[in-house]
Order: structure tokens, then sequence, then C-alpha cells
């Protein structure tokens, strides 16, 4: 019986059944917020179990896409509505749907005027992101893809901080400029294949000239989501003036989404210009992962400083995927996950003090560990997370990534590893200004200790941090299949992977 | 030729239509001066949209021509005519309330309204260079007079003193260029014309001639360059006019152009590509940045109606069935995101006067929560933000677009799309992301609501609907095509 619902459908559009909920509600100003907390809260998490039906139903042995469903939309113009998920895609549904409440958590209190909006706001961000990942019609990946754009402009622009207007506009803008190319580019396909039906369109081979230009549409789409250096500037400036919350999602989801286009798209579809512009990607990683690295040891503000340091983080994701071995992708796609988790929880951390303080400058803080020495034993386990020690989830990405890269060129393991030493410096540092030292200010003094909600938020990241850490072939087995898919791919394509030179 | 009864049966909504205006010259003459006149009019001439529309959709009578050709009657013809009716109807729906308390409470406003719409259906049918020209004209002199309205307004009677001269002015253009065709086509007939062209080799000056026309029809539709009348004309109307304005002239005279050039130039499609290229591509540029320095919304508007015909254009330009198909997905977008804007617009009133700078929606998202939500769905649909019906409007043109080779147009387009967001956002950010300490009235008048309401739907539920628009709109474009 339930092996025949269609379950990607339910996931996807669950939190609109929650956003009918919540425009129903009717009552006084306070009683309307607290309510639409708990529905939006109820919602995803219902929305989070039902999900964790994929994990359960998963078929480990089979790369291809389960869950599959497919109806028709319109006509027979090639253009369908399909759903389905893989090893690639499935981590990634389950990584939203987890998000989500705990970032409707995360703004409990720190949300205080127009909560309602705020909910549907989240909860339309939800459908969107989920509906991104499971598309297996191109239309359809663009409608979810962009789509994200309206609720996160409205997030950053509503509930933002002194500067939200620009970073709103900015993240909007820099988005939809990348986008629209891809958008030709996916025209252009349309017309060529007839069909948007990714499946089909993995198994088309692209001529060698058209493969080039598709490749630099989609890039430049994926590129500004990623983001990769240069076009990463709207990054910064939309996680310091977007509520705690919005940045969980923003790092934890949205830049995912980058990462997953060039590995649903980039490589299985134009096998040959991935090949030819790995060298630049592997260019600009780099220079991301240091010079990021190096922007972030500059900066007196927290969220600043976190946001440079995913900007490293997706840098080795690129580097990872684009060294289009097993070891890399893997490593990229680990890394993804890991990096969605961390930063989520570094991007709380940030929130907590923030709730407290209403500061983000470092030299605000100082000895907070003597104040707060639960929260410090979380955001400790976190900060190291994201430097990569091992028995963190963190390691296993970096260390797959790097081999990888070690087999495409030593040179791209040699710079990106020393990315990894300055984000163990600007991480401890950072860690060192806030939490360590004497407390100088008496505001420090008069914070209160963690909340029972705030405890429920870290708890699980760090259990999922840890469990991945430790046995990371739990997910390793969930993605190797469809990788080695991918791979299997681009090797019949004629493509002579790097592996081995 | 002997008169039958038969030829003229397939104009029957178009006769219907004129028969209520002539009877309501009568109603608007002897029914009394004042608001409460010109609102029966309105009622009377509502009733006799409502039943053309009823006629047209019930209409089953295979393609077919009358008035000896000059008129054709076929599945593009209902299609184009149901959306210039639906926006009529929306139009003059929310003209009521302003008639009442404006200061263009005259029975004759509606009466000529329904006189322009006859002359936009005729344009929709017309099949003949004499029937295309009549119908310009009985569409446009109308619109001249409503648009200067406001008589003891100086802005309005200079909207309306422009928009005659300039009007006249590609009138005339369209009259030259039409001289040229039949001179050396011989015929004022589409199908003679068509005829005349694969004959044998016309004339650089046929080609000329064919340019003026669609030079003259460029002005009606509002592309650039032929555009400097359109946000004067906005801006300075009244607004119900200018809400008629935006949305039912330009459904019809695209649909004139579509039937020019596809039907009568159809096979010399790779001459008139390029010229529509180029206006696509002015249009969307000019459409883009000018609206960035608007500071009134009916002004912001123009501009933006601008950019959209570019990017309709940027369908027809392809010249292919596709294109068509594009153009029309793209205008049954326009219409109802256009009525569901004015329906916004309409209501922004401070202490009973109408309020149309764009400063004045500040805070809007607070003080009327229902009417930000609108205007922020009909924005971001504006600008071509899946899932709206913006974006499929958009896919489909560039689609065709892209087809026909056109990549550089469709970059342009898509690149031209995130200028235009900029300017939509701006609205948005108006709305919800600053606070007022002087809102805007707070009554919100039926029709309006009902507007709203019904475009809000159509806009977020379009990709629902979208499968079965586009076996219409197929329908419509083979019945387009079969004239070639």
């Amino acid at each position: 019986m339930i092996e025949n619902w269609p379950i990607l459908t339910i996931v996807t559009f669950l939190p609109l059944v929650g956003v009918v909920f919540l425009l129903m509600i009717r009552g006084e100003e306070a009683v309307i917020a607290q309510n639409s907390r708990n529905v939006a809260l109820w919602v995803s998490c219902f929305t989070f179990l039902v999900s964790l039906a994929l994990l359960i139903g998963f078929d480990m042995d089979n790369p291809g896409y389960q869950f599959e469903e497919r109806a028709e939309w319109l006509g027979d113009t090639g253009i369908s509505y399909h759903m389905g998920v893989d090893g690639i895609s499935m981590p990634f549904v389950l990584l939203s749907t987890l998000l989500m409440p705990l970032a409707i958590l995360a703004s409990w209190n720190a949300i205080q005027h127009r909560v309602r909006e705020y909910m549907i706001a989240f909860l339309v961000l939800e459908t969107m992101m989920v509906g991104m990942f499971v598309s297996l019609d191109m239309l359809m990946f663009y409608l979810f893809f962009e789509a994200v754009l309206i609720p996160m402009f409205i997030i950053i622009g509503v509930w933002g901080g002194p500067r939200r207007v620009y970073a709103a506009f900015k993240f909007f803008l820099y988005t939809l400029l990348g986008s629209v190319l891809m958008l030709v580019c996916m025209l252009a396909m349309y017309i060529e294949v007839g069909t948007t039906d990714i499946p089909v369109l993995s198994a088309f081979s692209f001529g060698v000239g058209m493969q080039t230009w598709l490749f630099l549409g989609f890039f430049a789409s994926f590129a500004v989501k990623v983001p990769m250096w240069p076009v990463h500037t709207w990054l910064p400036d939309a996680h310091v003036e977007a509520p705690t919350a919005g940045s969980m999602i923003l790092a934890g989801v949205l830049l995912k989404m980058g990462g997953y286009g060039f590995l649903r798209f980039s490589l299985p579809m134009f096998p040959h210009a991935s090949e030819f512009f790995a060298p630049l990607v592997f260019t600009l990683s780099i220079i991301a992962v240091i010079y990021t690295s190096l922007v972030a040891l500059a900066q007196s503000d927290m969220k600043k400083l976190i946001a440079y340091s995913s900007v490293a983080h997706m840098g080795f994701v690129t580097i990872g995927i684009f060294t289009m071995t097993e070891q890399g992708i893997a490593g990229a796609m680990f890394q993804m996950i890991s990096h969605g988790l961390v930063s989520a929880a570094l991007f709380f951390c940030v929130g907590v003090v923030y709730d407290r303080l209403h500061t983000r400058e470092i030299s605000a803080y100082g000895g907070v560990t003597a104040v707060m020495p639960r929260f410090a034993v979380f955001f400790m386990f976190m900060m190291l997370a994201s430097v990569g020690l091992p028995g963190t989830s963190g390691f296993v990405g970096e260390m797959l990534v790097l081999v990888g890269a070690w087999k495409a060129s030593s040179w791209v393991a040699f710079f990106a590893a020393t990315g990894l030493v300055l984000g163990a410096a600007y991480m401890l540092w950072l860690f060192r200004r806030v939490m360590f030292g004497q407390v100088v200010h008496e505001k420090v003094e008069a914070m209160p200790a963690m909340e029972r909600r705030e405890f429920a938020i870290f708890v699980p990241l760090t259990i999922l941090v840890l469990w991945f850490g430790v046995y990371p072939s739990s997910l390793l087995d969930v993605m190797e299949g469809s990788i080695q898919l991918v791979l299997d791919g681009m090797a019949a394509s004629g493509v002579s992977l790097m592996a081995g030179k | 030729m002997d008169f039958n009864m038969m030829q003229i049966l397939p104009a029957l909504p178009e006769i219907f239509l004129a028969g209520v205006a002539l009877v309501l010259v009568l109603v608007a003459a002897y029914g009394g001066e004042g608001a409460k006149n010109a609102r029966r009019v309105t009622n009377i001439a509502l009733v006799g949209i409502a039943i053309a529309f009823l006629m047209l959709i019930n209409r089953d009578a295979p393609d077919s021509l009358a008035f000896g050709g000059m008129f054709a009657a076929d599945d593009f013809a209902t299609y184009m005519k149901v959306l210039v009716l639906l926006g009529t109807f929306a139009a003059l729906l929310m003209a009521m309330r302003p008639l009442g308390d404006d200061d263009i409470n005259k029975p004759e406003f509606s009466l000529l309204v329904l006189l322009a719409v006859v002359g936009m259906m005729l344009m929709i049918s017309a099949n003949d260079l004499m029937s295309l020209y009549m119908a310009v004209e009985l569409q446009s002199l109308p619109l001249y007079v409503v648009a200067a309205m406001r008589t003891n307004s100086l802005r309005s009677s200079e909207a309306g003193l422009k928009y005659f001269l300039l009007g006249a002015l590609s009138s005339g253009i369209l009259l030259y260029g039409a001289s040229l065709v039949y001179g050396f086509a011989g015929t004022t007939s589409f199908e003679g014309i068509a005829a005349a062209i694969s004959a044998g080799d016309l004339p650089v000056m046929f080609v000329i001639g064919m340019v003026f026309m669609i030079s003259g029809l460029a002005f009606k539709v509002s592309a650039a360059p032929f555009h400097m009348w359109t946000p004067d004309v906005y801006e300075g109307s009244p607004t119900p006019v200018t809400a008629l304005f935006a949305i039912a002239p330009k459904v019809a005279a695209m649909a004139l152009m579509m039937r020019l050039t596809y039907g009568a130039f159809g096979s010399i499609s790779f001459e008139w590509s390029q010229v529509l290229v180029a206006l696509s591509i002015t249009s969307m540029v000019v459409g883009a940045l000018g609206a960035i320095m608007q500071s009134d919304i009916k002004r912001m508007m123009a501009y933006s109606s601008i950019a959209h015909m570019g990017y309709a254009l940027a369908g027809l330009a392809s010249g292919s069935v596709d294109g068509a198909l594009g153009v029309m997905i793209y205008m049954t977008g326009y219409i109802f995101m256009g009525a569901g804007t004015f329906a916004i617009i309409l209501l922004m009133r401070r202490d009973g006067q109408s309020a149309t700078k764009i400063v004045d929606l500040r805070g809007l998202s607070k003080t009327h929560p229902i009417l930000a939500i609108g205007l922020m769905i009909m924005m971001f649909s504006m600008a071509g933000i899946p899932p709206l019906a913006g974006f499929f409007g958009k896919w489909y043109v560039f689609l065709a677009a892209v087809q026909a080779g056109l990549v550089p147009l469709a970059v342009v387009g898509v690149v031209m799309s995130v200028v235009g967001a900029f300017y939509y956002l701006r609205i948005i950010k108006l709305m919800y992301f600053e606070d007022t300490d002087n809102p805007l009235d707070a009554d919100m008048a039926m029709a309006n609501r009902l507007v709203l309401g019904i475009s809000m739907g159509v806009v977020l539920l379009f990709f629902a609907g979208l499968g079965s628009l586009l076996d219409t709109a197929g329908v419509a474009t083979t019945a387009l095509m079969s004239v070639r």
C-alpha cells in the first residue's frame, strides 16, 4: 500500500499544506504568532518524518532513480511532471527536511514581528528546496531553482539586519543573472533533444562545440549559487544581513544547489566540456579556498567570518567534483552534507550569542566559556568539525577530496591543503577570541545560560556530525552507486578521466 | 456581390457590440449628466461585453471569412478577442467606482470604450488592408478622447493631444506603407498579397512598404523606438483609462501584427524578422532601463509594458509557428498581470485623491496585506520569476527565438529581464521592507478585489492550466498559419 504512494510529491508539497493552515489562523496578534510557530514547527517535523520513508525505502544497490513518479503536464511537448531520487539527491532531501524544523526552532524567540509571514516564507522555501532536489524534469528543476529566490528575498529583506535591502537585492539579482543564462541553455537543449527529461538528457550526447556553450551557461548559474570566486560577493552580504535561520538554510541547503547542479547537469550532460574546463574550475576553487580563508582571518564580524569560511569550504566541493574521480566526487558530496550540518550549526552558534548581546562583533565578546560552558562545548565541537578534525564529518569530506585532487593533480592537492591550514587558523582564532580569555565586558557576564530549545537544535546536528565522522560509510554507501553511474557515463562518452594521470 | 445574411454572421459579436454602442449613445445623451448615468452606461456596456464574450466562446462554426474576405473569423481571432474582452471587462468593472467620484463621471466614457472594443475586435479579424486601417482608426479615435477625459486636468489634455498627434502620425505611416504594398501587390487582401509574394519577385519598395506598416503598428503596441507617447499617456490619462490602455489595445495590436506578418507576409519572414528583432531588442532595453528612474507607478508601468511588448515581439521575430504560440501564451499571461496590477494601482488613494507615486506604496504590507501580496505576486510574475505566469510567457517566446537561431536576441532578453527585475523588486522593497506613517485609504472596491483575486489565481496557477492552454493556443496558431 505505502509503496505506491507518491512519497516525493507528498514530501515536496506537505509544507504548502502548512501554509494553508497558517493562513487560516485567526485571533490576537500574540496568539497568531505563537500558533504560527507551532504550526510551522509541527508541519516541518512531520515533513521530516515523512521524508524518512525515503531513507527506509531506499535501495542502496540501485544506482538509478528510485521512488519515480511521472505524470502528464504539458501534453506531448516532452515536458512532464517527473520526480525521483538517487544516491546523489536523496541525502540533500533529508538535509533540507532536517534543517527546516531546526531553523524554525532557531527563530522561535528571535523573530517577534510578522511571525506568520515569516513561517509562511520558510515553509514555501522548504517546498522549493525539496522540489528542486527531486525534480527529474529540467523545466521543473528550473521552476524550483528560481522560485527559491522569492521566499529568500523576502526573508532577508524583511527580517534582516540594517543593510538588508542592499543584501536582498544583491542576492536576488546576482543569482537571477546567473540563472537566466542557464535558462537560455536549457532552451537550446530542449530544442536539440525535444524533451526536458533529465535522464534522457543525461543519456544524450551533445556535440562537443555545443557542450562548451551549454557548460558555460550552466556554470554561470551554479558558480553563483555555490558560490565560486569571483562571484561570491553576494554571500557575505546575504549572510550577515539574513536572520539566523535564514543563514542556516542559506548555508545549509541553498549553497548545495550549485554543487548538486554540477553533479546532475554539468558532469553527466557535458562531459567533454567538464573535462576541458576542469583546470579553470580548479584555479577558481583554489583562489577561493586560499583567498577567502585569508579574508576570513581579517573579519571582525563573526557571521561574515563564517560566511567566508563557507566559500572556502565550497571551494573544496567544486575541486572534488571536477577531479572526476570517485573519491573526489564522493568527498565533495560528503563535504556538502557535512558542511550543511556544520555551517548551519555554526550560524546558529552566532545566533545564540547574538540573541543575548545583539552584536556580532568579535571584540564585544571574550570569555564566553566561563558564562556558557555548555554552549562552549557545542561551539567547539562544530568549530573543530569545520576545521576537519578526524572523528567529525568534516574530516572525511576533506580527506576524500584531497585524495581525489591528488589523483587529478598534486598541485591542486597542495594548494587545497594550504587552505585547510588557513581554515584551522581562522576558526581557532575566532574561537579563542570569542570564547576564551577573561570576561572583559559586563554584558557578557550577564548572558543567560543555554535554553532547552537551543539544546534541542544542537543535539541532532552534533549526533549526525559525529555519526558521519565515525561511520562515514553509512552515507558513502548511499551515494556510491549513483556517483559510479555518473563516472561510467562520462567514461562511456570518451572522456579520459583523470584518475591515474 | 449579392448580399447574403450568412456573409456577415461570423462578425455577429462585433455587430452586436456596435449595436449596443449605438443604443448607448441614446442612453448617454438622454439619461442625464453625472455619475448615475455614467454607471448605467457602464453597466449596459458590461452586459454587452459579457454577451459578446459568450457568443465568442460558443462559436462552433468553421473558420470563415466575411464581408468579401475582409473579415476573418477563426480560432486565432476567437482566442485574441477573448483576451481583449476579458481585459476590457476588467478595466470597465474597475472604472465603476472612480466614475462616481472622479471628475471623469461622464456617460460617454463607457460608450467610447465599447466603440474602441469593436475596433479592437475588428483589428484582430482584419484580413485586408482596408479593414485593417478602418479597424485601427475605430480603435484609436475613441481612445484619444478617453485619454483626455479629465477635461480640467492639464496632464490629461496633454496626454490626449499627444496620443492623438503621435497616433495620427503612426496611422499616416501605416497608411503610406499600406498604399505601397497595395501598389506593388495589386490587391488589398492578405491572401492576395501572400499570393503576389509567392508569384514572383517584388521590388524593394514593396519591402519598404511592409516595414512602414510594421512601424505603424509598432506605435500601437508601443514598441521602442515608437514608444514616445506611452509614458506620457499612461501618466496623464485618468487611471481607469490607463488600466484599459495597458491591457486591451496591446493585445489587439499584437494580434493584428501577427496576422499581417504571418498571413500577408508569411513567406518572406526573413525580411520582417530583422525588423522585429530590432524592435524587440530596443523595446526590451528601453523598457528595462527607462523604468528604473521613474517615480510614478503609472509611468513605470508604461515602461514595463514597453519591455513586455519587446519580449512578445521576440517570439514574433522568430517567424515560426512556435513563435506565434509563444506570443499568445505571453499575451495571455500579460493581460492577467496587467489587470491584477492595475486593480491595485486603482486602489492607491489617499484622502480620496488618487496617489500614484511609487513611494506611496511604502509599508503597504502592514496597512493592506492582501494588496501587498497581490502586487508582490504580480511584480514577481512580471519579472519572469517561476512558477508564475510571466515566466512561462518568456519561456515560450525565447524558446521560439532560440529555435529560430536568434540566440543573441534571447540572451539580450534574459539579461534585460534581470535589469527589469530590479524595478519590480523596488516595489516589493517599498511594500515589505519599509514602513509608512501616511497609509493609503482603507476601502477596497469589490470590483477591484474580484479582478485582483482572479488575476492572482490565474498568475499563481498558470502552470497547472498550461497544458490545456497550449492545446487551445496551438489550435489558434494553426488557424493563423492556414492563411499562408
